[in-house]
């Protein structure tokens, strides 16, 4: 069954390079004016918006098929069984997994990680003295856990150290690889600079080392095609909401093996094979990490996204948005000590600083001005003051941008710094 | 002059400014003005705790009168905490803390501010009124 691509158009039989007009169309929220000045969306990072595809999966789910699922002889019961094993599949294929699977339905990143936490503490697989390796340019979701995780097991969290450059130091990273290293957890992109990590050379270093890896995959589902098979990673966690899909459905692909193995996080119902007072069975995975009735609305609307996505081509929005970056790089080079974070290989944000500006005065005036950037830390607290600083403005970039839109964040920059110099 | 008839003259020349741009602008004009903190001031108990920038807030008194000194990173944070030093500098303690401070949400610019910073406003009041009471109960 497939609920989402119905409606939609298929850009790439017309044409070869994405018309960022034509999927502006795709997203009502966008129309809108803030303070009477067009809306300018630059904070996709934090999250994107929704095109009408994944509203209307939403809405023809429960206008047509709601029920709950995987028990139910009945009609919608099936309907919607089907429907939602079916959105699995479509992610399954979106991120080339080996099979079905090996994904799990979660609420979002933070709660995926949590899982891979979680499961491998109950699991004979970690040992006090043992480490688990994070880098210096990673989201809080992705450090707190194992913090988590190494104060009650008597592990030790080592950091791969960030070159000033906002890249990581992967010599520093090979010389932190030894046999006590368990597991390897890097970002794919930074959502703080939007530094685009060799995840294939780190995940083929830590397997050497007999490591498991799980990638942050936050930052990397909306801008690249992924490609599981070619990453080689053990575990990938990512939101649905980054990628235009509803908030609140995320999901976590790990290796099937590993997950047979791992013992399961949450008890409940749909979780198991059979129960009694003395002693329950666990169902196969991805059931087993699956304890009660998921999102199913998010998780067939998230197919809807990947449908969407894939109908622009996953290749030319990477291509739209490296331009825009690019071109929004250009523009603020022009300007008088500025400060640009991160390396020029990045996806999706890009992170900036003028001296002597604070960036919550410079974003407070953006508002007022139409324009939609985050600023402060980005929960990236450790990165900041590695760079010595409280936060930074960054610009996150879709496919519904456009290059008038960093035309006029130039100019909208130039208003606010004569106003705050 | 009372600090009612402060923050009525404040509210005057604000609605000279039709343009939101102007506002701010006069806004951070009154944060540049104000008197000069020591940035030995800047320690952790005179910062506001719980503002996205860093505000820091130094409340004595002098002959009866409350002093204020205030400074912050964000010149728009350091316009906002002028506003309440200019209508209760100078004031008597039992004055700031019987002092009606709602003109601010007549300033038109609370609603042109985040929730964050909106609510930072109400930490500065509280913070003005904690200096006066410490200082009409001799701490000050």
């Amino acid at each position: 069954m497939r609920l989402a691509a119905s409606g939609s158009r298929d850009y790439r039989s017309h044409v070869s390079k994405l018309d960022p007009y034509a999927v502006r169309a795709d997203f009502p929220i966008l129309a809108q004016t803030v303070h009477g000045k067009p809306l300018v969306y630059l904070d996709n990072a934090a999250t994107s918006q929704k095109p009408l595809a994944v509203l209307d999966s939403s809405r023809n789910y429960y206008e047509t098929l709601n029920s709950n699922i995987h028990r139910g002889v009945h009609h919608l019961a099936q309907a919607a069984t089907a429907a939602h094993e079916q959105a699995r599949e479509t992610v399954a294929q979106h991120l080339n997994a080996s099979r079905p699977e090996e994904i799990i339905f979660t609420s979002g990143t933070t709660d995926s990680i949590n899982l891979v936490a979680s499961a491998l503490g109950r699991s004979n697989l970690l040992k006090a003295g043992d480490e688990i390796i994070v880098s210096g340019l990673e989201h809080h979701s992705n450090t707190v856990p194992w913090q988590m995780l190494c104060e009650r097991l008597g592990i030790t969290l080592k950091v791969i150290p960030v070159l000033d450059d906002g890249t990581l130091d992967l010599d520093a990273y090979q010389a932190l690889l030894n046999e006590r290293t368990k597991l390897v957890a890097v970002n794919h992109v930074s959502n703080a600079f939007g530094t685009l990590n060799d995840v294939i050379h780190i995940c083929s270093q830590a397997k050497q080392a007999g490591a498991l890896t799980l990638i942050d995959g936050a930052q990397s589902i909306p801008h690249l095609p992924i490609d599981l098979q070619l990453l080689d990673c053990d575990f990938y966690a990512f939101s649905g909401h980054k990628v235009y899909g509803p908030t609140g459905i995320g999901i976590l692909y790990g290796r099937y093996d590993l997950l047979v193995e791992l013992p399961p996080w949450r008890g409940g119902g749909e979780m198991i094979k059979e129960v009694t007072f003395e002693k329950t069975t666990y169902n196969d995975p991805p059931f087993k990490f699956e304890a009660g009735t998921p999102n199913i609305e998010g998780g067939i609307a998230l197919a809807a996204a990947f449908d969407y996505v894939n109908n622009l081509g996953m290749d030319l929005i990477h291509i739209h948005e490296t331009t825009l970056i690019q071109q929004a790089a250009a523009m603020l080079s022009e300007f008088d000590e500025v400060t640009i974070y991160g390396p020029d290989n990045r996806a999706g944000s890009l992170s900036f600083n003028f001296k002597g500006i604070h960036h919550y005065d410079l974003g407070t005036l953006l508002d007022q001005m139409g324009f939609a950037l985050r600023t402060g830390h980005h929960c990236c607290q450790p990165l900041m003051s590695r760079f010595g600083i409280t936060g930074t403005m960054r610009a996150s970039f879709a496919a519904y941008n456009t290059s008038e839109e960093i035309d006029a964040l130039g100019t909208a920059l130039k208003k606010a710094l004569m106003m705050l110099r | 002059m009372t600090i009612s008839e402060k923050q009525e003259e404040l509210l005057e020349e604000l609605d000279l400014f039709q343009d939101w741009t102007e506002r701010y602008e006069y806004v951070i004009g009154l944060g540049k003005k104000l008197s000069p903190m020591d940035e030995g001031l800047h320690t952790s108990e005179r910062l506001i705790k719980g503002c996205q920038s860093q505000v820091w807030l130094d409340a004595s008194s002098q002959g009866g009168k409350m002093n204020y000194l205030a400074d912050s990173d964000s010149v728009i944070t350091k316009g906002m905490i002028a506003l309440f030093v200019r209508v209760l500098d100078g004031e008597t303690p039992e004055d700031v803390l019987t002092a009606d401070l709602s003109f601010i949400d007549r300033t038109g610019l609370k609603e042109h501010l985040a929730p964050t910073r909106a609510n930072a406003l109400t930490l500065m009041a509280a913070q003005m009124k904690k200096g006066a009471l410490e200082a009409s109960q001799g701490g000050a």
